[in-house]
């Protein structure tokens, strides 16, 4: 069902309110009028309003102060403002403090059907794009791919957890995707609808961080130019994921607590208390608990956040998943890059399993997208996959092998004639003569 | 229909004959009893010099105030042009769920747009003003549905929508 768009009226003439009043209410409208910019604003506070259309001479208050304010509290309120005293310096003031239309009294019926109507499809555009963002982050969690008795674990833990509204820790190695599993446990919650606010504390030095968090008043710094709502505020009714928990320094480490046990705040260089209904989810590649050991990360709120704990395995742990895996990235990437779906050779697959991926998800991700650059369009080979070059780690020769199996062949090249094979090496026959002796070389090129 | 009748009250100057000839329409349309009646008062009390048309929303209250009664719903007709301080002029309007409307025949006629006059289209226009400003006193909306309910802003408009309430429209009147 579509919402009723809601409407305030302001203006200082009854006759003006009563008419606009009727208009709209005959348009199917949910109409409210205030007298002055003061009422306006005092039942903007309690009460949401879509459209505001307001007078500009007023007393007390005038229309731009009160745009101006109304933008303050709400920059995404369409307000439109009326006037029967047009002038291009007021109309150009009002739109850019950030009036959508300034229109002049009367109006043409028309002109202000008009009016409301592309104010209502703003208004539309705008909730429609909230609604895809919201399946945006449902479809999400279709990238959680994998078969694996670790994953199913994990993915249980999701489920279980998700019906909670308890603090979760997801712990794991850079590259599992703990951002993918803290989207599937608010995709999964009850909060599903509201939005998921990610912050990548590791990214922002301590006061950027605090002014992200909290959000800040106009004038509360240098630069601080308008009211900006904080991550927490954003997050209300949602979830607010923390990423990299663990770099976090001792004085914010101070203020989360604070803020996670009165699900309260204040921005930054304001004084009004600000309430925020949210859900914690943090995340982490190091050991929260040896931090607390060390001193470097404060116990109380280790235990605020470790209600939950998902740990995330490695790739090399569920190798199960890999074929899985490989499947969806090349269907991923061949349609992103408009290209047929490719295959991968049985021996490309079986490398990729016995591979270690100290980079894990991401790492494998990565190598196939290169794969599908680099490959022939049909079919990854091991020769597309940057893994092909590297030699395992348990058949790494020594310095002394590879000396002996180059000298071995210098001289099978030049049919033992020591002299052209120790003028290639670039050393003296004695020389090449005492490393014969030492590696025990024979002309049969095989050692004795 | 939650009122037994209909009335319709000309103010000023108006046309006899056209006024019966609304009325049946109306009671043809609607299927209910409609009666007339003209009050010649003089209109000058609701003339904006500045405007240099006739208030329409003290004209609705005189009518609401001084010639409706509980039972009935009262539209008030006028030759004059109309104007609410918002807008630069309406053809009529009514009070929602209320039990008074007015509507103007001013802006209807062909000739205001250098057309040759039509009688039979004035007629129709004029009657489905007044049915669109009846089904806001019944508490209708504008509606988007080929129906009398549409909202005119042209008298384009007006020819093209449907001179009766739509399904939905019916269905919300005999709620």
């Amino acid at each position: 069902m579509t919402k009723k768009i809601s409407l305030l009226v302001v203006d200082d003439e009854e006759s003006v309110r009563d008419s606009l009043l009727n208009w709209f209410i005959e348009d199917g409208y949910k109409v409210a009028c205030a007298e002055s910019a003061k009422k306006a604003l005092s039942m903007l506070e309690t009460e949401n309003f879509d459209i505001i259309l307001t007078d500009v001479k007023m007393p007390g208050m005038d229309g731009l102060e009160m745009l101006k304010r109304i933008k303050a509290l709400k920059n995404e309120a369409i307000v439109i403002i009326m006037t029967a005293f047009a002038t291009v310096d007021t109309a150009v003031q009002a739109l850019k403090d950030g009036a959508f239309d300034y229109v002049t009294k009367p109006f043409d019926p028309d002109d202000l059907s008009h009016l409301i109507r592309n104010a209502a499809k703003q208004i539309l555009l705008t909730s429609e794009n909230e609604n895809l963002k919201s399946r945006l982050s449902l479809e999400l969690v279709d990238d959680i791919i994998g078969n694996s008795e670790a994953l199913k674990k994990v993915l249980q833990e999701v489920q279980n957890v998700a019906q909670s509204n308890s603090s979760v820790i997801i712990t794991g190695e850079s590259g599992t995707g703990k951002e993918l599993f803290a989207r599937a446990i608010h995709a999964n919650s009850s909060r599903r609808f509201f939005p998921m606010v990610s912050v990548h504390c590791g990214a922002l030095s301590e006061s950027l961080l605090e002014s992200e968090l909290f959000g800040h008043e106009k004038g509360a710094f240098t630069g601080a130019v308008y009211n900006r709502k904080g991550r927490f505020e954003m997050a209300d009714s949602g979830t607010i994921f923390l990423d990299e928990i663990a770099t976090v320094s001792t004085k914010m480490q101070i203020e989360l607590l604070r803020v996670l046990e009165s699900k309260s705040f204040m921005r930054v260089g304001g004084n009004k208390l600000i309430e925020s209904d949210f859900r914690v989810i943090c995340a982490t590649n190091r050991d929260l608990k040896k931090m607390v050991e060390n001193g470097t990360f404060r116990e109380d709120l280790y235990y605020r956040l470790n209600v939950v704990n998902i740990f995330i395995p490695p790739l090399r742990d569920r190798i199960e998943d890999i074929p899985l895996l490989v499947d969806h990235f090349l269907k991923k990437y061949c349609s992103a890059m408009s290209r047929s779906k490719m295959g991968i050779e049985s021996a490309a697959l079986k490398r990729l399993q016995e591979f270690d991926f100290p980079g894990n998800v991401r790492e494998l991700e990565n190598m196939i997208e290169r794969a599908i650059v680099v490959g022939n369009g049909k079919e990854i080979k091991v020769k597309d996959l940057p893994l092909a070059k590297e030699v395992p780690v348990s058949h790494i020769e020594s310095l002394d092998e590879l000396e002996k199996k180059h000298i071995l062949m210098i001289l099978n090249k030049y049919t033992w004639n020591i002299s052209r094979a120790a003028k290639a090496l670039e050393v003296d026959r004695v020389t090449l003569y005492n490393k014969i002796k030492k590696f025990d070389l024979t002309p049969s090129g095989k050692d004795r | 229909m939650h009122q037994q009748k209909i009335t319709l009250i000309t103010l000023g100057v108006f046309d006899r004959k056209m006024l019966d000839q609304v009325a049946e329409a109306v009671q043809l349309e609607l299927k209910t009893p409609v009666i007339t009646h003209q009050e010649h008062i003089d209109l000058h009390t609701f003339f904006d010099s500045a405007r240099k048309q006739y208030d329409g929303n003290m004209l609705l209250k005189i009518i609401e105030s001084k010639y409706a009664t509980n039972n009935s719903i009262t539209i008030g007709l006028v030759s004059v042009d109309l104007f609410i301080p918002i807008l630069t002029y309406i053809y009529g309007q009514a009070y929602l769920n209320g039990n008074a409307g007015i509507a103007s025949l001013y802006r209807l006629g062909n000739e205001r747009y250098g057309l040759a006059a039509n009688d039979r289209l004035l007629l129709q226009r004029l009657v489905k003003e007044i049915i669109h400003e009846i089904g806001h006193c019944i508490g209708l909306i504008h509606c988007h549905n080929d129906c009398v309910m549409q909202s005119s802003t042209y008298v384009e408009d007006i020819d093209q929508k449907a001179s009766s309430f739509c399904i939905k429209c019916k269905a919300l009147v005999s709620e």
